[in-house]
């Protein structure tokens, strides 16, 4: 049993599904031109997360071992189709931005990688818990990187705003700057790439100040892939 | 007599980096006094913008990294960089547009990937690809060959122009692009695809304006001259072993084989290969991009191949692609393959017995 303060850290920083781990990156390629598609994805991706581990969870004495992983992609298959269902129903727009990505959470490989590695082999509210903080880390990414390529490319911050919240968030728009020449280069995927990169650099970077100011470390080996028990 | 005992290799090293950069700079100088002198003070402003911040960024990140600022300035590959990315992009582009490309190039290309010689892709070509598609409009703004324009802006007005985005007078870029009969005026391969695109055959497409020149029926007015003049510059690199032979003969001679295919197929809808070698920056490219010594094949052999991919594409590109001109796009793609071609075309070690058999 690992602690909770433990299970944050690793979902929101050390263990980070999109930084670390580098799964789901389709999706947070894709996805990522403005800062509201990718919230709008990353809670998406949260809710079938949270609901995959719970009832991965609640069955995992139930499910004989061989046949686990189709019955794993039905399960996420299920609560994707909640959440799409979902998002046609109150966030309509943002449905139709999101396009065919929505249904292709399916294959995010973090989902099922946490439904094998963690809430199979763990008791329902850590799992429960487990998907929180892994969502959570996965949706900080799509919002990082989502709000630097639109403030890059469109000089904009939060634009589409009520697409997600409704009505309320019409005018949270923030202009930063207005230009004839928009650094389309930002919104395209390669920029999507490079921006990325940086998150991930930018990540290391801190790793290595906070490495190396830390007194007497004992070299651990960790992976940075962990596929069984984290 | 002093003997001294050293190990290979025996042959003294006769030029050093900054020996080879300096000799390529050299070797450009009769290019861009020709774009000078066609295009106008342009090309001189954006290299000198291009220069002092491809030198600042070098310094800034080697200064980050904690290697010597100044031994790696003094190679002039940095220097050298930015004058092949002022030299590609339009005379007019806005100031920014010109450090933001040659930030990427020094920066993001090369220096993130270790400095020189580490750096997978042409610095230069990928600031370009870069900057055109981030900014398609303002990317393929070229003004009309002086003897065409209308307005022929001076050098204070040139300035202005790249700094405000209008002359001193308030002419904007679109006013200056109109030619001597009032129609906005695009460069040669431009003009081309777009009447190749609208269903003119290509002898119609010849007679737009911007072909009216004494040189050859299908060479652009003034971009022909440039093109001559940098193949100038080029065949003196070759000429003294800056530059081998190989990438530069395969490129053309691919790039023309197969438009020739093309050509002779059908000549209506196809350009003929004296066009593409003429126009855009084929001849520019085939001596001075695509043998960088970094992001090139290194054996004999395989400088052959990679010349010759980079012609076909650069051929297959213009014809089916969707941007007139396609040098930087060729070489960048090719430069991911030079590890594979660098594997098959090893030479055979003296001593060791090659596959086929050795010819008497």
């Amino acid at each position: 049993m690992t602690s909770y303060q433990d299970l944050t850290l690793q979902g929101l920083w050390k263990n980070n599904p999109a930084l670390v781990q580098l799964l789901g990156l389709c999706p947070l390629l894709a996805v990522t031109a403005t800062f509201i598609n990718g919230l709008g994805l990353g809670i998406a991706t949260m809710l079938v997360l949270i609901g995959s581990n719970i009832t991965v969870s609640l069955i995992r004495n139930v499910v004989r071992n061989e046949i686990r992983i189709p019955i794993f992609v039905m399960i996420i298959a299920s609560f994707v189709t909640i959440v799409q269902l979902l998002m046609n129903a109150f966030t309509y727009e943002l449905y139709l931005t999101l396009g065919i990505f929505i249904p292709l959470i399916v294959t995010n490989c973090a989902i099922i990688g946490r439904a094998e590695a963690f809430a199979s082999k763990n008791a329902v509210v850590p799992a429960a818990y487990d998907g929180l903080v892994m969502g959570a880390g996965f949706t900080v990414v799509l919002v990082v990187l989502g709000g630097l390529r639109e403030m890059l490319g469109n000089g904009t911050l939060f634009k589409g705003a009520d697409r997600l919240f409704g009505e309320v968030a019409s005018n949270w728009q923030l202009t930063l700057f207005t230009t004839e020449h928009p650094f389309l280069l930002a919104i395209l995927p390669p920029g999507a790439f490079l921006g990325m990169g940086l998150i991930i650099a930018f990540k290391n970077a801190i790793d290595a100040t906070l490495e190396a100011r830390k007194p007497n470390s004992e070299n651990i080996i960790t992976r940075a892939r962990v596929t069984t028990e984290s | 007599m002093k003997l001294t005992l050293s190990s290979s290799p025996h042959q003294r090293v006769r030029r050093d980096t900054s020996q080879v950069m300096r000799l390529v700079i050299l070797a450009m100088i009769p290019g861009i006094m020709a774009q000078v002198i066609i295009f106008g003070f342009g090309v001189l402003i954006q290299a000198t913008i291009a220069v002092i911040t491809a030198v600042i960024t070098e310094a800034a990140i080697l200064q980050i990294r904690g290697r010597s600022a100044k031994f790696a300035l003094n190679d002039f590959s940095a220097v050298l960089t930015a004058l092949l990315l002022a030299v590609s992009i339009p005379p007019l582009l806005p100031w920014w547009m010109t450090i933001l490309g040659t930030f990427f190039a020094i920066a993001v290309v090369k220096q993130l990937y270790g400095g020189l010689g580490f750096n997978l892709f042409n610095p230069a070509m990928a600031g370009y690809v870069m900057l055109l598609i981030s900014f398609p409009a303002a990317m393929t703004l070229w003004l009309p060959p002086q003897s065409l324009a209308s307005i022929q802006p001076d050098f204070v007005n040139v300035l202005t122009i790249i700094m405000t985005g209008f002359t001193e007078s308030g002419h904007s870029m679109d006013q200056l692009r109109m030619a001597a009969d009032g129609i906005t005026m695009a460069t040669p391969l431009d003009s081309v695809k777009t009447a190749l695109s609208q269903n003119y055959t290509y002898p119609e497409a010849l007679d737009e304006a911007i072909f009216t020149n004494n040189l050859n029926a299908s060479a652009g007015a003034g971009w022909a001259w440039v093109s001559l003049a940098y193949l100038v510059g080029g065949l003196f690199l070759v000429k003294i072993n800056v530059i081998n032979w190989h990438i530069p003969t395969a490129m053309l001679a691919a790039a023309a084989l197969l438009s020739a295919v093309f050509y002779i197929a059908d000549s209506d809808s196809f350009a003929s290969p004296i066009f593409h070698l003429l126009n855009g920056s084929l001849l520019f490219g085939a001596f001075f991009i695509a043998t960088d010594p970094v992001t090139a094949s290194t054996t004999d052999k395989g400088r052959l191949v990679f010349g010759a991919f980079i012609g076909m594409w650069v051929i297959v590109i213009r014809t089916f692609g969707g941007y007139p001109d396609a040098v930087a796009f060729a070489v960048i793609v090719m430069n991911m393959a030079v590890p594979l071609i660098d594997y098959y075309t090893r030479p055979r070690t003296y001593g060791h017995t090659a596959k086929r058999a050795r010819k008497p």
